[in-house]
């Protein structure tokens, strides 16, 4: 074997030249080529369905937007046909807001988690490379992937759900700032993935065991998703204000609330009671009135009451994409760097 | 050129409230197999977590390979560690760990990987998690000592493994020492393989050391005296190590020299590396280290030759 032996071990003393980061690219690719293979199936098996669902609802579209006289029962059937493929997009809306999480639970969670709940960290943390730039060696580019790919895939989604939020149909057009569809689209796709696969790294890094740290990830993601929807979107930026229902049917209404003449808000039961007495024929159910309304909208304001609704229009989708899309670019950022900060002080 | 290839003073690791390790002031030179002894939560495992860079003290502190910080990259490029039962990434082929090991490394000697492979049977085609539970500690030690360190760390290496592939492992480490100069530290509480591959000995016990030095100089500094049982008492009030009583005879392992005076009655034998280390494992009290300060480069006397038998 004497052949075989290295006669000197060479710049063994010269300074801490580091291993070169490329090296990294092929362990990440070769160890978490399944990860993203998942991924690829999984976004690349909705893209062919939103293709294909695609194109018909764009054929519906155009013959149901292209058909004369608009008022005759032909005329409505195409509308009719057309809107069923608006109840699939809801529904399909919906599912794919579950794909960041995924990516971020099955790809994100068992990066550390995995080397933690098996022991090789012990391996490789103790080779050449060094374990902070292993860690972000790894993060980075598996980060930059997905993000990339749920990227791709809401150019699609835009496409796909393009028709739907026309108004010249009669219909009651999506919203593209409703909560449902404005994280599909546009930058907030990737972003929502990108921070996902973050959560999950450092869910990983911190839980140490697979399963509960893809638990954890699907948990602390929807919690945030849900917030963002809720509580934090409507503040990007200050909402309008405008009187007497006359928001653009693009605008993403927040709140709406009735004034009586001195300026004073009045409740629900109270304007119930008005219409009650003046024109009970106009009055809803208990507790309310009809939302929308135009004949007790105008009779509420001749009888001096008005109804003043904040809202964000439809215009501010993309400066909202951009804020959307940098928080929680910053957020991942910080996710990712407090996971290599956990890696290199966390003691084995 | 004379370093040391581990310096602890002080060293101690705590987890929550327990000390895995403390106070512990020791020097490994280059150019040693040297053997981490002690029972099982001794600290051997804390140790050597802490020399590969993996742990950080909670106190004191501790340089590898003349000087630099476990886990710099200087210090990770000259040391290669294989953990307790070798960890591997399972789902990886033999030539896949190899090639992830080339990768993570800058000198990686395929040609001496996959001659070793090849003499013992493991093909590079297997998956790392299907070959056997020897046939993966093999592996470990392949891609570590291809990477050609300065100082091959050994945590347990041969714990999960039969005797036969215990010794052939064992052959290989110390092939490696001879040839090729790494320097090694290994741990087990596998006695009896020590005596044949480790020439410097440290025990722990109860996270602390109790015996450190090299083999031939702890040998020399000890020695068995047997004599009738009934006298044994007269003589344990001296820096003896251990009394081990047989019917009529008791032995005394006791600092002392070959040429130290043995009392009159008595005899005076060698002792065992398996028997010293025993001795003093069954003894907490006891210690055998060098003085309270290190010197650099620590070569010198260990134990303290006593004055046991006058």
């Amino acid at each position: 074997m004497t052949a075989l032996r290295v006669a000197a071990r060479p710049e063994q003393d010269a300074s801490p030249r580091p291993v070169p980061w490329r090296r990294m690219a092929w362990v990440t690719w070769r160890q978490h080529r399944f990860a993203l293979a998942g991924v690829a199936v999984l976004l690349g098996g909705l893209a062919v369905w939103l293709w294909l669902e695609g194109l018909a609802a764009h054929r519906a579209y155009a013959a149901a937007a292209d058909c004369h006289p608009a008022s005759s029962g032909a005329c409505g059937t195409l509308v009719g046909y057309f809107l069923n493929y608006v109840s699939t997009g809801q529904v399909i809306a919906t599912v794919l807001q579950a794909a960041p999480a995924l990516i971020g639970a099955f790809v994100g969670a068992p990066v550390l988690a995995r080397e933690m709940e098996t022991g090789t960290f012990r391996y490789a943390w103790t080779q050449g490379f060094g374990r902070w730039r292993w860690t972000l060696a790894k993060l980075v580019p598996l980060g930059i992937a997905v993000a990339v790919a749920a990227g791709a895939f809401s150019l699609l989604f835009s496409w796909y759900y393009q028709p739907f939020f026309t108004q010249t149909l009669s219909f009651n057009a999506q919203v593209p700032l409703d909560a449902g569809v404005f994280d599909l689209r546009g930058v907030a796709f990737a972003a929502w993935t990108l921070a996902a696969f973050a959560i999950g790294a450092l869910a990983g890094m911190l839980i140490r065991r697979v399963a509960t740290a893809i638990a954890a990830t699907l948990a602390v993601y929807t919690g945030l998703a849900v917030a963002a929807g809720l509580y934090l979107r409507e503040h990007y930026m200050a909402p309008l204000l405008v009187k007497n229902a006359s928001a653009p049917r693009s605008a993403w209404v927040i709140s709406q609330q009735w004034y009586a003449k001195g300026g004073q808000p009045v409740s629900q039961n109270a304007l119930s009671q008005v219409l009650q007495q003046g024109a009970p024929q106009l009055a809803g159910g208990k507790g309310g009135i009809p939302q929308d309304d135009p004949t007790v909208n105008q009779y509420l304001a001749q009888h001096g009451y008005t109804l003043w609704t904040t809202y964000q229009p439809g215009s501010r989708f993309w400066p909202f994409q951009w804020i959307e899309g940098g928080w929680l670019l910053a957020l991942s950022v910080l996710l990712i760097a407090a996971t290599v900060w956990l890696v290199r002080r966390r003691a084995a | 050129m004379s370093m040391n290839v581990v310096e602890a003073s002080g060293l101690g690791k705590r987890y929550g409230g327990t000390w895995a390790l403390r106070e512990c002031t020791l020097a490994i030179p280059d150019g040693h197999v040297a053997a981490l002894v002690g029972p099982n939560g001794a600290g051997k495992t804390t140790l050597l977590n802490l020399a590969v860079g993996l742990a950080t003290p909670s106190a004191g502190g501790v340089t590898v390979l003349g000087g630099r910080a476990p886990g710099s990259l200087v210090a990770l490029d000259g040391i290669a560690f294989v953990a307790q039962d070798a960890p591997l990434y399972k789902n990886l082929s033999v030539a896949d760990m190899l090639h992830v090991t080339r990768n993570l490394n800058h000198r990686f000697d395929q040609g001496y990987a996959e001659a070793r492979l090849a003499e013992l049977g493991i093909p590079l085609n297997r998956k790392a998690g299907r070959l056997s539970g020897g046939q993966q500690a093999q592996l470990a030690l392949t891609l570590a000592l291809a990477r050609r360190p300065r100082l091959l760390v050994l945590d347990e290496p041969v714990a999960m493994l039969d005797p036969v592939a215990r010794h052939d492992f064992m052959a290989i480490v110390l092939t490696a020492a001879l040839d090729d100069g790494v320097s090694v530290l290994l741990s087990s509480h596998v006695l009896a393989e020590l005596e044949r591959v480790a020439d410097y000995l440290i025990l722990l016990s109860r996270g602390r050391v109790q015996m450190v030095g090299e083999v031939d100089d702890l040998l020399a500094s000890h020695r068995v005296l047997t004599g009738p049982a009934g006298e044994a008492d007269r003589y344990a009030e001296q820096p003896v190590v251990h009394v081990r009583r047989a019917e009529a005879q008791a032995h005394l392992l006791v600092r002392a020299t070959a040429n130290d005076p043995v009392p009159p009655g008595w005899e005076s034998h060698p002792v065992g590396l398996e028997e010293l280390a025993l001795a003093y494992l069954r003894e907490p009290g006891a210690a055998a280290l060098p003085g309270p300060t290190l010197p650099g480069p620590a070569r010198g006397r260990h134990a303290e030759p006593s004055e046991v038998a006058k």
